[in-house]
């Protein structure tokens, strides 16, 4: 028992930066988790990728302002993320490309702005602190950004929840009965955007999407009730990031806490996959009843 | 000298070296990172001009070369490296560059340290941070100036007056930095830096420092490392954490909340700051590092 408590507790008990990653991560599940089964749902699954890749020039530009600043580079993220959603959004709107190739040129655009920005300084490891943020190392600041966003996006999702949810399972419905789908689409993608800039501060720009999309796309597997999958979601991205720091503290030098909390999100995935009760692997490859689902 | 055949070596391998086609003209030297330019700066003096392609505060470890970096070292006459693949970057830059300068490795006949923890990554067991102890910068010193030579033999007596020169001016930097060790306390010369660059520094001064992350800086610290640290602070009586110039910030402080050792000031090891900086040449950086820790191991809880 000493031994199972020393492997899943006791790093916790020993030390703060354990809990603080802990709790960062679970703020970062509790909001980044339903968000990502939104955009799993509306078939935007690779929306969150692309997002990620747009917000990183604006947290570049904030790091060679002010240097390793936490409000310099959550503003120029959250401002590169909403240029990139808002142009994308217009130029669909008002053209005759559609929405994925107008955010994919745009963020393409703002990718390639991005790395220009870092070379200007002359080096590229600041880059890294961008790309990979470092989960063993939030200060106050960054937890009270973390779960800030977490209520924020909790209270925003409880008051759009019908017309989402409208918007995924029948969007030509919604448009018919009120005039809210593109401004609930905005709001929406403000979500993802604020959300993908708290989580590149734990755990950078790219890993931050993993924890949104993976728990979400595992979830899939087990029940197609949206709150349920909601709720799932945010169960498997905790669930990771408690292993995931588990496994980064059991393992010594070799596995850094960011890549093993996704890993572990992962393996839930491909655990899922493979025995989901909803269309899992191994369900469909055992016989079942004739005519029964 | 122990490096002039490894110097006469490049020479025969580079067949007829071309030499500067005016004596006026600049000898162009292409040096890696910012320690090393100094270094040529101070022996080729007025007789060269040195590109320096990581620049102050850049980190080498990780470093991607531009175009523009390709055509200066094209240029360039001769090209002075670290060497330990410190710059592994740098051998497909010369080549692709095309360049025919000489290639001069900084670290000939300095024995490298063994990594104590080598994790498969960085830098394939041998610490390349030798410029941190001052009298492997001497033999840099010696190496630099023997590949001046070699490459504008015309100036060897201007050179060998200025690396001279040098020399007696790291003698006293030495002399200095040892003394100051002697100010601090036994069981006071230990610290905790993020970054293990020091190597060289400690085993020459006898100051011991412990890393949150491994050599390179390409790698992430794991969970398993910062908790080593910290039960090590605790346990040790660590009087001071400092924080790199280059590396993540938010870990070193969280790594001293937690373990209530003090913030010491920044230490320069892999790059040197901006001319204005603190640290602009090396022997700046030097005493800059001996005295912020003197100042934070003297002054730390015990």
């Amino acid at each position: 028992m000493p031994l199972l408590y020393d492997l899943l507790i006791g790093p916790f008990a020993e030390f703060d930066f354990m809990r603080r990653a802990l709790v960062g991560v679970f703020a970062l599940s509790v909001s980044g988790a339903p968000v990502g089964v939104f955009l799993m749902l509306r078939r935007m699954s690779l929306t969150g990728d692309a997002m990620a890749h747009a917000i990183l020039p604006g947290a570049a530009l904030g790091y060679l302002v002010a240097g390793f600043s936490l409000p310099a580079m959550t503003l120029g993220g959250l401002v590169a993320g909403f240029t990139v959603a808002l142009a994308a959004g217009a130029v669909a709107r008002l053209t005759v490309l559609k929405e994925d190739a107008s955010l994919a040129a745009f963020y393409l655009i703002s990718l390639a702005l991005g790395v220009t920005l870092v070379s200007l300084r002359g080096s590229a490891v600041d880059l890294f602190h961008v790309l990979f943020g470092n989960v063993l190392a939030l200060d106050d600041d960054v937890l009270i950004l973390l779960s800030g966003v977490a209520s924020l996006t909790l209270g925003v999702l409880a008051l759009a929840y019908r017309p989402l949810v409208l918007e995924c399972v029948d969007p030509g419905f919604l448009r018919s009965v009120s005039r809210s789908g593109g401004f609930v689409h905005l709001t929406f993608l403000g979500l993802v955007v604020i959300n993908l800039v708290a989580g590149f501060h734990a755990l950078g720009t790219l890993l931050a999407v993993g924890l949104m999309m993976l728990p979400a796309a595992a979830a899939r597997f087990w029940t197609a009730d949206i709150t349920r999958l909601i709720l799932l979601a945010s169960g498997f991205g905790m669930a990771s990031g408690y292993i995931g720091l588990v496994a980064s503290y059991a393992a010594g030098s070799n596995l850094p806490a960011g890549p093993a909390i996704i890993l572990a999100a992962g393996a839930l995935y491909l655990g899922s996959l493979l025995l989901g009760s909803q269309g899992g692997l191994a369900r469909r490859l055992l016989p079942r009843a004739h005519l029964q689902r | 000298m122990l490096n002039r055949r490894s110097v006469l070596l490049s020479l025969a391998a580079g067949a007829a070296l071309p030499l500067p086609v005016f004596a006026q003209e600049k000898l162009p030297v292409v040096a890696s990172f910012s320690v090393l330019g100094d270094f040529v700066r101070e022996i080729g003096g007025e007789r060269v001009s040195v590109t320096t392609l990581v620049g102050p505060d850049g980190d080498a470890h990780v470093y991607s070369p531009t175009p523009a970096d390709a055509k200066t070292v094209a240029g360039a006459k001769l090209v002075v490296v670290n060497g330990l693949k410190f710059e592994g970057w740098l051998s497909r830059l010369v080549k692709s560059s095309g360049t025919k300068a000489m290639v001069a490795t900084a670290t000939t006949g300095i024995t490298p340290l063994k990594l104590a923890d080598d994790h498969g990554h960085g830098h394939g067991g041998e610490d390349p941070h030798a410029w941190q102890s001052v009298a492997n910068a001497k033999i840099y010193v010696g190496n630099v100036r023997d590949a001046l030579v070699a490459a504008d033999p015309a100036g060897k007596a201007v050179y060998e007056a200025n690396a001279a020169a040098y020399q007696t001016k790291l003698d006293a930097l030495e002399a200095e930095i040892k003394a100051t060790v002697a100010r601090i306390p036994v069981d006071r010369r230990k610290a905790i830096t993020s970054h293990d660059a020091f190597g060289y520094f400690v085993k020459a001064y006898g100051i011991a420092f412990i890393a949150p992350q491994g050599v390179s800086t390409e790698a992430e610290a794991s969970a398993k490392d910062v908790a080593r640290i910290i039960r090590q602070i605790k346990a040790e009586k660590v009087p001071a954490v400092f924080l790199e110039n280059i590396t993540n910030p938010r870990l070193a402080e969280q790594i001293a909340r937690e373990s209530g050792a003090k913030i010491g000031g920044r230490l320069y090891s892999d790059a040197l700051s901006a001319e204005s900086g603190p640290a602009g040449t090396y022997i700046a950086m030097m005493k800059h590092n001996i005295s912020q820790i003197e100042k934070a191991l003297v002054a730390g809880p015990a």
